[in-house]
């Protein structure tokens, strides 16, 4: 079989594409199949695939509310990050929360750090207070969800929902 | 310290020591960490990414597992200055490009390095010869608290570290081993494994990290997901999945040696053989070949090679370094043509 681009090589790779429901099988040789995997590749980048997954199944409004936020910090907005696939700096994790905490979920299979910490070696004044504390909390309730003292895992968990519910208010 | 010293000693990851080192080359870790009041470097202005090299150039010149490193400026080093230091793992592929305002910090014995400016503010990394990721992270943790005291990171306590590209958010982290996998390749089960690793969320790259293609029976894997594991349940991760891939190329090894052991024996001398004679030979040429041979030393069928002076060869026949070496621009022809005298000279002493 010959390739079905070209017409001169033997055709060694089978491809079935699917565009717009309609099935299409073809045959291609080394050559051609490369071209057109690169051509793909430039179709499909990571910043496509990482925009896509954050606006898998949200509804038409909220696509357009998240398309005109914008960080005051760095200037970067919503649409910038969907084109480019990269944040502009730490504060736009704050303004696109909404958006990227479920995009971080699919990325990752969960959106809650509980790794290391910079805080814990930081003196205190740099950091806003409420923010120091509510960390502490959330280490101190990882270790006790290991230790399995749940009575007391929930109590922090009440005290991190309370300490969060403050924080948004002052926002 | 200057780059022309570097050719002089053999990087700590190359020392063919540490555990398995008949199947693991190395063991990296490397964390992404960013300032917070400066944007990523790909959204900086020139202004801000000198002022980022600064802060952070100060900070690393405090932290004492860095006082004795070195800094680049990339903008000042030629193309093969970075392309050797890419060959030597020091630095990505994709710190070579646009290198304008970006740095790169060395320390000394080359165990650490630390590229400013990269996608991220920091890319701080840390290779060890053979399996040996706890004690890589270990060291890296001492110089990232030691960092954090100095710097104010981009943090958030649900996010974790904060990164340019969300798939490296939470830890920051990325641990990977270099494996050496010939018998699972030979015998046709890589697919079959690599295809196992893709389904447990790991990836696969090739000896020079993302975007480069696995050659020479040499598979660098590493973790995808940063955030919502621990540094340690990441690691924890990454080494039961490593014992496995180990335990089946040793079950694969042990096959051969029963099943076909002439037919290995012949491949690996004549292998040996094409090193020792050939007058021209290309770079991936000679790691296919380097990697049998060094197959053949972990089965102890070649004796007076060691691992170490196999996985300088490695190193010293890629194209950067041979220019280095003679201190002299070559065409690809000519690297030919030195690559193979450099292989026979060396083996031919032993």
């Amino acid at each position: 079989m010959l390739c079905d681009i070209c017409g001169k090589n033997p055709a060694t790779v089978h491809l079935t594409e699917i565009i717009d429901e309609q099935m299409n099988e073809l045959h291609l040789c080394e050559d051609c199949a490369r071209n057109k995997s690169q051509a793909m590749e430039q179709q499909f980048g990571l910043s496509d695939l990482l925009a896509g997954m954050a606006d898998f199944q949200k509804p038409a409004t909220e696509k357009e509310e998240a398309v005109n936020l914008k960080c005051q910090a760095c200037g970067l907005t919503y649409a910038d990050f969907k084109k480019i696939g990269r944040l502009g700096c730490g504060e736009c994790y704050n303004v696109f929360r909404k958006y990227l905490a479920p995009l971080l979920k699919r990325i990752h299979g969960s959106n809650q750090h509980i790794g290391k910490t910079p805080l814990i070696s930081k003196p205190a004044v740099k950091t806003d207070k409420n923010k120091a504390g509510l960390q502490e909390l959330k280490i101190s309730l990882q270790e006790a969800i290991q230790r399995e003292a749940f009575e007391e895992a929930a109590r922090l968990r009440d005290m991190i929902k309370e300490l969060e519910g403050k924080k948004n208010a002052d926002q | 310290m200057q780059i022309n010293d570097l050719l002089n000693h053999t990087s700590e990851w190359l020392k063919g020591t540490g555990p398995h080192s008949d199947i693991v080359i190395s063991s990296r870790i490397r964390l992404a960490r960013n300032l917070n009041k400066f944007p990523f470097p790909h959204w900086a202005n020139k202004a801000q990414l000198d002022q980022i090299i600064k802060e952070t150039a100060q900070a690393m010149s405090k932290v004492s597992l860095l006082k004795t490193s070195t800094l680049f400026e990339l903008g000042k080093l030629d193309s093969v200055d970075k392309q050797f230091l890419v060959e030597r793992h020091l630095m990505s592929i994709e710190h070579t490009q646009k290198t304008e305002h970006k740095a790169l910090l060395v320390s000394e014995e080359e165990i650490i390095s630390v590229m400013v400016n990269e996608e991220d503010h920091l890319r701080i990394q840390l290779m060890q010869s053979g399996f040996n990721l706890f004690e890589a992270w270990n060291i890296i943790n001492t110089v990232d608290d030691a960092l954090a005291k100095l710097l104010d990171y981009a943090y958030l306590a649900d996010f974790g570290y904060l990164t340019a590209c969300p798939t490296n958010t939470g830890t920051g982290m990325r641990g990977s081993v270099m494996l050496h996998l010939p018998a699972l390749v030979m015998s046709r089960q890589i697919e079959r494994v690599l295809a196992a690793i893709a389904k447990l969320s790991f990836t696969t790259r090739g000896l020079y990290g993302e975007g480069t293609q696995a050659s020479g029976n040499f598979f660098q894997i590493s973790n995808q997901v940063s955030l919502g594991h621990s540094e340690n349940e990441i690691i924890e991760n990454i080494n039961g999945l490593i014992r496995q891939i180990i335990e089946q190329e040793t079950q694969a090894r042990e096959i051969m040696l029963s099943k076909s052991r002439e037919i290995l024996e012949d491949r690996i001398n004549r292998s040996l053989g094409i090193l020792k004679s050939a007058r021209i030979i290309t770079s991936q040429e000679t790691i296919e070949l380097l990697s049998m041979v060094r197959l053949g030393c972990d089965l102890g069928m070649i004796k007076d090679i060691t691992r170490r002076t196999i996985n300088e060869l490695f190193i010293t026949t890629q194209p950067a370094h041979l220019q280095k070496l003679e201190n002299k621009k070559f065409t690809s022809q000519e690297r030919d043509l030195r690559r193979a005298q450099l292989i026979r000279n060396k083996l031919n002493l032993l």
